[in-house]
């Protein structure tokens, strides 16, 4: 048994629970147990580096102290907006230290930023992808639109994660899993974000636009790694139906519950029944996983300079 | 005891808005053995060599010290001077207190004081410089010229009509370059193929001109006025001297679905092939990548139909040698790859295309005989978009330049659209329309207003295909950065010009600078355009910085008239800074002891044996010994003998040590 850390941040505790079990699920199959920062606290999301900035550096630094202090060389944080929150963090306190100590006199904690940051798709890349397609007993026989959304691969000059314009590592994953994932345009497009109660018709705008395209593409699954993502693209589906004028019923999951799925773990484990959207796949005859209709000549490497 | 002058530049304001220059004369002038200091606004002037030639005359100075800018900028103007004063110019030096001190340093005494160390080193120096008798050494006068596009070929044409030898290099089967792909030409409309190709045959049927196709230069040798080149001649498969062009072999080979580059993909061509049809020279090549033959070990169904039995299949590479006195680089450029757009789809979708492509579908030879058609289906798009700027003046994309020919050859193309298509709509999405030229602001005008070509002053954020459509997103910052979509029939990109590839490592095997972004470098930006720092090899074209034809062709006659200038000598001078092996009498108590490490680091093969033999004709002892002619004084056989028996002349040991000793005996 391999022991990771483990942030789960306000949503995997709330309105994400699926997430969190979804992805403890995942990882005890590949023999990983998830250990949680102790005494975690909120990652200041968009709030705090909106009011106070020495705020916004103390939170998730205190987050990675208490990490350090327990030895904690990876954390992973599944949540899209707490990994972004924590990576910028850590990359600027690295980028100056003298606010580095200043941040380590605040949270009264030794930080040397030293813990690695991953979040769902590098810790699966780093710790299952190996071993996924030996473990695949159930296809995930499907055409699925990842969404990777905008916290995930930007900024993309600290983050370094992925293409920035056209992500491919969750499509990588769902094929790996025997997915179809289909080539569409929206894979980076704004959800609306946290504008969900203060601008409803916002979200359901821009998250219902995101959906059509897929639904227009023929994906029976929208794959995601955000549970800001898959509150909006799943929980305001009526104001988006409303916004469409059609109804639209194509579920929205998160890449740990595909990979759940397709390496046998039961739907109920992995929290499908807690959606909004019923996720109701079509059964499909066992067969050889499809072929990946891999566009060609795109290159998977993207040339930047730092 | 010596008798030193020490001259001070203000250099206009550039040293002394920052570097008191009065006190830094009187301080200095007050060391031992400086007879005279002084200082003046402009010392590169003709009043300021006036004063310097004065003073070693009336002062009778036996060495002179100026403190002014580097003396790569002036050193050679300073030298002159006491020559022609009278006194050997070896022993007037520069002190740098320009780019060593006043222009990276605030105003400060202690920036005056750094002035004053700096001259202080080089009084201490100047005292034990000796006086030296420059080298001379013949001229080559063949020229060598790299690149047979249109830069290429027109410094070879004019170096040629001089009535000198050139030989040119090209790595394609053709020459012609980049010119040969495009279409028309802006501001004018005038054909490409029209204008460029009788210069083409003009190179083949030169008298001087030797032509070297499908090689590339393997390395180079020697120095100005006596460079020695190896020319790796590829293997064509072909009996040059046999063939007659008749192209039956290129109609009869099996393989025929490789995509033409020459048509940037747009077209195929198979594996014996000429470019295009009107290639020089005209003669087909077998690329053994993808002839059938070469992969599978059989076919040949080229060497059966060919009358005149000129294929050859077990035809090797030929390396031969070439002495020439000059060197013009006319390499060219390169347009950006297609994975620095993701965001455009460019290599995903088929009706993404980039400048160069259209200039093929556009060209009356091209894949579509100059109609607009797009790639996938052959339709004739009814809505065209045309990205400028797309991957130039991006920081996020490495490429922070000006790529200079896109806006205008953008307008040229949307022009040449709406010629062709008249119900058609090209939009072009831009951030500046740079237009500096003669009569190019006119041309774009004609392109906005005669042929209404919608010009939207923004950035494109992404493109995606949807229902056969390409869905353009964009903004219109002149209707307050107003989202704009289109859906297009057909994208074109203007990708940024970047350096040919390969740029980097011709520059090492020449020996010349380049820039960050792989271009070559110029010895000066401004008055010195089209030479390097490597004295003898000159620039043309866009293997400096993207150009377009006009400035291609300018910047290659020059280079054309550096060679001939060059060439107008029948030998030429050196600076006798070279190394020298300390000799005794007799030789053969010298310091050297002939381990001839020297000759193992040697760069430029300069370090010869000598053997000292007594009096029977025996062999006692076998000494180093430099070619003057061949050393370049880099020094490196300096640092590595063991018995310190080598020196650089004007720089030997004593003298650096020197210099050390007077910045530590402050």
């Amino acid at each position: 048994m391999i022991k990771v850390g483990f942030y789960p941040g306000c949503s995997m505790k709330g309105g994400a629970q699926e997430y969190q079990e979804s992805v403890t699920a995942l990882a005890k199959v590949f023999d990983i147990e998830l250990v949680e920062v102790p005494d975690w606290n909120c990652c200041g999301a968009t709030a705090a580096h909106n009011m106070n900035k020495e705020l916004s550096l103390s939170l998730p630094a205190r987050i990675m102290a208490l990490a350090e202090k327990e030895g904690i060389t990876d954390i992973v944080v599944p949540c899209a907006a707490c990994y972004n929150r924590l990576s910028l963090v850590k990359h600027e306190l690295a980028e100056d230290p003298s606010l580095s100590s200043k941040v380590a006199s605040i949270i009264d904690l030794k930080y040397q930023g030293t813990t690695q940051i991953l979040n769902i798709i590098q810790f699966i890349d780093k710790y299952i992808t190996d071993k996924l397609e030996e473990k695949v007993v159930k296809p995930f026989d499907y055409k699925s639109a990842c969404y990777y959304g905008c916290l995930l691969v930007r900024p993309h000059s600290i983050l370094k994660f992925d293409r920035v314009e056209d992500p491919q590592s969750m499509d990588v994953l769902v094929r790996k899993a025997g997915g179809n994932a289909i080539d569409w345009a929206f894979k980076t497009e704004c959800c609306g974000a946290g504008l969900s109660v203060s601008r409803t018709d916002t979200v359901a705008r821009l998250s219902g636009n995101i959906l059509k395209d897929a639904v227009d593409r023929e994906a029976e699954v929208v794959v995601v790694a955000c549970p800001m993502c898959h509150s909006n693209l799943d929980m305001r589906r009526p104001e988006i139906n409303k916004f469409l004028e059609k109804k639209i019923d194509v579920p929205v999951m998160y890449i740990s519950q595909v990979l759940g799925l397709a390496v046998g773990i039961d739907a109920k484990t992995l929290g499908l029944n807690r959606h909004m959207t019923e996720v109701n796949l079509p059964v499909r005859p066992a067969k050889e996983p499809a072929v990946a209709a891999v566009p060609e000549k795109v290159v998977i490497t993207q040339k930047t300079e730092a | 005891m010596s008798r030193i002058g020490v001259f001070v530049c203000h250099c206009g304001e550039n040293i002394s808005a920052t570097v008191n220059c009065e006190k830094v004369a009187k301080i200095t002038g007050e060391l031992k053995g400086v007879e005279f200091s002084t200082d003046y606004k402009y010392m590169c002037s003709y009043p300021g060599q006036t004063l310097i030639k004065e003073a070693i005359k009336e002062h009778k100075l036996d060495g002179v010290v100026v403190a002014a800018c580097s003396p790569r900028m002036h050193e050679p103007t300073f030298r002159k001077a006491c020559a022609e004063a009278g006194l050997n110019p070896f022993l007037c030096e520069m002190s740098n207190i320009r780019e060593h001190c006043s222009w990276v340093h605030p105003k400060d005494d202690l920036t005056t004081e750094k002035a004053q160390d700096l001259v202080r080193v080089m009084v201490e120096k100047v005292k034990k410089n000796k006086a030296l008798n420059s080298i001379k050494v013949p001229v080559t006068k063949t020229a060598l010229v790299i690149g047979g596009g249109i830069a290429g070929i027109q410094a070879a044409l004019d170096i040629a009509n001089c009535g000198h030898k050139v030989i040119m290099v090209e790595r394609q089967p053709s020459i012609g370059g980049h010119m040969s792909q495009l279409s028309e030409t802006f501001p004018t409309l005038d054909c490409s193929q029209c204008i460029l190709t009788p210069r083409m045959v003009e190179v083949a049927q030169h008298p001087n001109i030797t032509l070297h196709t499908y090689s590339e230069v393997e390395s180079v040798d020697g120095f100005i006025g006596n460079f020695k080149v190896k020319i790796r001649k590829r293997s064509k498969s072909i009996d040059e001297h046999l063939c007659t062009g008749c192209g039956l072999c290129t109609t009869k080979c099996p393989q025929k679905k490789i995509p033409n580059e020459f048509e940037r993909g747009l077209g195929f061509r198979p594996a014996i092939y000429v470019p295009f049809p009107q290639a020089v020279p005209n003669k087909p090549v077998i690329d053994r990548e993808h002839c059938t033959y070469y992969i599978k070990g059989k076919c040949k169904i080229c060497e059966i139909v060919c009358p005149t039995k000129a294929i050859r299949f077990d035809q090797e590479d030929e390396v031969i040698d070439v002495a020439v006195g000059a060197i013009v680089m006319a390499t060219g450029f390169d347009v950006l790859k297609t994975d620095y757009f993701p965001e455009y789809g460019y290599g995903k979708y088929a009706d993404v295309i980039d400048g160069l492509a259209f200039e093929r579908l556009a060209s009356a030879s091209g894949p579509t005989q100059g109609e607009i058609r797009r790639p996938s289906d052959g339709k004739i798009p009814k809505k065209i978009v045309f990205v400028a700027c797309a991957g130039s003046r991006d920081p996020a994309k490495g490429i922070e330049y000006c790529s200079k020919i896109c806006c205008m050859y953008t307008a040229k193309h949307a022009m040449l659209y709406k010629h062709k298509v008249h119900d058609g709509i090209p939009y072009v999405f831009y951030m500046d329309i740079r237009a500096g030229g003669k009569n190019y602001e006119e041309f774009v005008r004609r392109t906005i207003v005669e042929d209404e070509t919608q010009y939207i002053r923004g950035r494109v954020s992404t493109i995606y295909e949807k229902n056969g459509k390409l869905i353009v997103k964009g903004a219109d910052t002149l209707m307050g950065a107003q989202p704009v979509e289109i859906e297009a029939d057909m994208v074109v990109l203007a990708t940024a010009g970047v350096a040919n590839h390969g740029a980097e490592e011709l520059a090492q095997t020449v020996h010349i600078s380049y820039d960050p972004y792989k271009f070559f470098a110029e010895a000066h930006p401004k008055l010195k355009p089209v030479e390097t720092n490597t004295a003898g090899i000159f620039l043309a074209g866009a293997c400096q910085a993207p150009k377009d034809i006009p400035e291609s062709v300018a910047a290659a006659s020059g280079a054309a008239v550096k060679v001939a200038a060059l060439f107008s000598n029948d030998e030429l001078t050196r600076d006798p800074l070279v190394a020298v092996v300390n000799r005794s009498a007799p030789p053969v108590y010298s310091q050297c002891v002939g381990c001839f490490l020297c000759q193992s680091v040697c760069p430029y093969q300069a370090i010869e044996r000598e053997e000292i033999k007594n009096r029977n004709g025996e062999v006692i002892k076998t000494l180093a010994r430099v070619n003057e002619g061949l050393c370049q004084g880099c020094g490196t056989c300096v640092a590595l003998c063991r018995t310190k028996a080598i020196d650089i002349h004007g720089y030997s040991n004593q003298q650096v040590y020197t210099e050390i000793m007077a910045l530590l005996n402050d």
